[in-house]
C-alpha cells in the first residue's frame, strides 16, 4: 500500500504530458467517447480530402486510385498558369471580391449607426424585422427573383420603358454581371450583417455623450467621435475576415447567375473548377486549381491579420 | 433629450432613409406575392405594381399537381429533419467536452476543427472521396458530408462555458454522477435556448442548400426542392430570351410565368410563416456566437 503511494507520487513528480492525458482519460473517458465520432467525421470528410489533394501533383487514373497514380510534379499548375483562362479567372474573382468588400462591407455599419439613433422603438423593430428577412431566402430564390425582375419584359425594364428609356438585357449583358451580383448581395445581407454592429453599439458609454452635449457637439459629431471609435475593434475583426476571403468568391450565386452570354465577366475560379472537374472529369487539373485557390486564401488571411496586428493591435489570433 | 433644430433635421433624414431602405427590401417580396395571385396576362403586360390584379389561384393549383415540385418538397423536408437531427446531436457531442476545462487535449482537438475553417482540400478531392464511399445518388450524401459546422460548435461551446454554472456540475460530480448523466440531466435542460437556435440555423441551411445536391445527385427522384426551383426559375430563362409569337407558345409561357411566382412563395412558405416568431431567437443565437468574435 505504502509502496504504491510512493510510486504514484514519483510519477506525479515526473508528470509528463502523457500521464496527465492518461489520468484525464481515465476520469473523463465518457467525454472522449462522446467527441470521438465528431473527430472521426473531421478526419474522414475534411482531412482525407486534404491528403487527397496530392492528385494535383499527379495524373489521376481511376483504376490506380489516388495513391498509385503517377507523379507529374507541377504540370497541372503550369498548364493552368499558361492557359488563356488564367488571367480572366483571377481578374473576375478579384474584382468581384473587392467590389463586394467595398460596397457590402460599409453599408451594414451605416445602417447600424442609423438604427442606433432611432428613439421610437416600434419603428426600429419594424425596420429590423423587414431588413433581416432576406437573409433567410435561398440563393436559388434570390437569383430567381433577380431573373424575373430583370428579364427583357420584367418589372425593371417596364419602368425603364415607362420613363422613356431603352430596355436592357441585364442578365445576358456581361458589363452588368458584377453590379447585379454585388447589389443583390447588399439587398440580401445588409440587414443581417448590421446586427453585430448594433450589439457592439450597446457598449457605448452614455456619459461620453452627455459631456459632449454640454460641449455643444452635434449628433453627427457625437456619432463620429464616440460611436464609431467604440465599434472600431468589431469593424476591424470583420474587415480582416472579409478581406481574407476576397479571393474565395462563393460558387453558389455566381454559378446560378452565369450563362453562356455573360461568361467573360462571370467566370470565377470556383465555377471553373466545377466545370472542368465535375462536368469534364479532369480531376487532377481542377484539383490543382482548387489547391492554388485555397493556398492564396490562406495566405491572404494570414497577411491581412498580420497587417491589422501591426497597425491596430486588433487581430484574430 | 435636447431638441434643437439640427437635431430635428437629423431625425427627419434618419427616419426618411431608413424608411426608404425598408421599402427597397420589402417591395420585391410584396410584388412576388401579388404576381403569384394575379392573372399571368396582367403580369406579362406589366400591369402589376402593388396589389394583385385578376385574382386567381391557377398557379397554385398547377403547383400542387406538379409531381417534381411536390416530390422535391417532400425530399427537402426529409433532408432537413434527418440532417438537422444529426447536426444538433453531433454539435452537442463535440461542444460539451470542449467546454470542460478538465478535458485534457481540448485545445488540440479545437485546433483540428478550426483549421478546416481556413483551409480545405477543395471540391475535387471531396468529390472523389464521396464517390469512393459509394455515396453518390444516395439519401445519405445529403446529410453526412456536412454533418457538423465548426462555427456552430464554437457558439455552443461558448454558451456552455458562460451560462452553465460550473459549481452545479461539480456538485453533481461529487454526488457520483457520471459525465454523460451530467450532460443529459443538468447541462442540456439548461441549454434549450441555444439548442433551439442551433436547430433553426441548421434547418435553414438544409432547407436552402442546393450545392450538395447539384454535385452528388443525378437521380431526379432524390432532388430537393431547391434544384427543382433552379430548373423552373433559372434554367428556363434561355427560352425566355427567344421571342416567339405563336399563340400556343404564348399560352404556355403565360402559365409558366404564374407558376414561377407561385413556386417562389411555396419554397419560402415555411420560413415566411415561422420568421416573425423566430426572429429574436436567430438574433440571440447570432449574438451568442459573436461574443467570442
Amino acid at each position: 500500500m505504502q509502496h504504491a503511494n510512493i510510486l504514484e507520487k514519483k510519477s506525479e513528480a515526473s508528470s509528463s504530458k502523457w500521464t496527465i492525458l492518461q489520468k484525464s482519460f481515465r476520469k473523463n473517458w465518457e467525454l472522449y467517447l462522446l467527441i470521438s465520432p465528431v473527430i472521426a467525421y473531421f478526419i474522414v470528410f475534411h482531412y482525407i480530402p486534404m491528403y487527397g489533394v496530392q492528385i494535383a501533383f499527379k495524373d489521376f487514373i481511376a483504376t490506380l486510385g489516388i495513391w498509385d497514380s503517377p507523379w507529374v510534379g507541377m504540370k497541372h499548375f503550369e498548364r493552368f498558369f499558361n492557359s488563356y483562362y488564367f488571367w480572366r479567372l483571377i481578374k473576375n474573382t478579384l474584382i468581384i471580391g473587392i467590389y463586394t468588400l467595398a460596397v457590402a462591407f460599409p453599408i451594414p455599419i451605416i445602417i447600424a449607426l442609423m438604427l442606433n439613433e432611432v428613439r421610437n422603438s416600434k419603428f426600429k423593430k419594424f425596420v429590423q424585422t423587414i431588413i433581416y428577412a432576406p437573409h433567410f431566402l435561398s440563393t436559388v430564390v434570390v437569383v430567381g427573383m433577380l431573373i424575373l425582375f430583370l428579364k427583357p419584359d420584367g418589372l425593371i425594364n417596364q419602368i425603364i420603358i415607362l420613363v422613356g428609356g431603352k430596355p436592357i438585357a441585364f442578365m445576358s449583358e456581361p458589363s452588368w454581371f458584377k453590379t447585379l451580383y454585388v447589389f443583390s448581395d447588399v439587398w440580401q445581407t445588409m440587414g443581417w450583417s448590421s446586427i453585430i454592429y448594433l450589439s457592439a453599439l450597446t457598449a457605448v458609454d452614455y456619459s461620453l455623450h452627455e459631456s459632449a452635449m454640454i460641449d455643444g457637439a452635434s449628433r453627427l459629431q457625437r456619432i463620429w467621435h464616440i460611436n464609431i471609435p467604440t465599434i472600431m475593434p468589431t469593424i476591424i475583426i470583420l474587415f480582416i475576415l472579409n478581406a481574407g476571403s476576397v479571393m474565395s468568391v462563393g460558387f453558389e450565386k455566381v454559378f446560378l447567375m452565369q450563362n453562356t452570354l455573360n461568361m467573360s465577366t462571370s467566370d470565377v475560379i470556383s465555377t471553373f473548377v466545377y466545370r472542368s472537374g465535375i462536368e469534364q472529369a479532369e480531376y487532377s487539373f481542377s484539383a490543382a486549381i482548387g489547391l492554388f485557390n485555397s493556398i492564396i486564401n490562406f495566405i491572404m488571411l494570414v497577411m491581412v491579420n498580420f497587417f491589422a496586428k501591426k497597425v491596430n493591435q486588433t487581430s484574430l489570433w | 433629450m435636447e431638441n434643437t433644430a439640427s437635431d430635428k433635421v437629423f431625425n427627419f433624414f434618419n427616419y426618411f432613409f431608413l424608411t426608404i431602405i425598408a421599402l427597397l427590401v420589402v417591395y420585391p417580396l410584396i410584388f412576388i406575392i401579388s404576381a403569384s395571385l394575379s392573372n399571368p396576362l396582367h403580369v406579362l403586360n406589366g400591369e402589376i405594381w402593388f396589389w394583385p390584379k385578376g385574382l386567381n389561384f391557377d398557379a397554385y393549383k398547377k403547383l400542387f399537381s406538379n409531381h417534381d415540385i411536390i416530390n422535391g418538397f417532400l425530399n427537402t423536408v426529409k433532408y432537413t429533419v434527418v440532417g438537422t437531427a444529426i447536426n444538433v446531436v453531433l454539435t452537442i457531442m463535440a461542444a460539451y467536452p470542449l467546454s470542460r476545462a478538465d478535458f485534457v487535449g481540448r485545445n488540440v482537438i479545437m485546433g483540428i476543427f478550426v483549421f478546416t475553417m481556413f483551409f480545405s482540400g477543395g471540391l475535387i478531392p471531396s468529390y472523389l472521396l464521396i464517390k469512393d464511399l459509394g455515396m453518390i445518388d444516395t439519401f445519405w450524401v445529403m446529410v453526412i458530408p456536412n454533418a457538423v459546422s465548426v462555427f456552430n460548435i464554437i457558439i455552443m461551446r461558448t454558451f456552455f462555458q458562460t451560462t452553465i454554472p460550473l459549481e452545479l456540475q461539480e456538485a453533481a460530480m461529487i454526488d457520483g454522477a457520471g459525465n454523460v448523466r451530467i450532460l443529459l440531466k443538468i447541462v442540456l435542460p439548461l441549454s434549450m435556448p441555444v439548442i433551439a437556435v442551433m436547430i433553426l440555423f441548421y434547418a435553414v441551411a438544409h432547407w436552402n442548400s442546393y450545392f450538395t445536391a447539384l454535385i452528388y445527385l443525378q437521380n431526379k427522384e432524390l432532388f430537393p426542392l431547391q434544384l427543382i426551383l433552379r430548373e423552373i426559375l433559372i434554367q428556363s430563362q434561355t427560352s425566355d430570351m427567344v421571342k416567339s409569337t405563336s399563340e400556343s407558345f404564348l399560352k404556355q409561357q403565360m402559365s409558366v410565368e404564374g407558376l414561377k411566382y407561385a413556386v417562389l412563395i411555396f419554397a419560402n412558405l415555411p420560413m415566411l410563416c415561422l420568421y416573425p416568431f423566430l426572429q429574436r431567437y436567430f438574433v440571440k443565437g447570432f449574438l451568442v456566437g459573436s461574443i467570442k468574435g
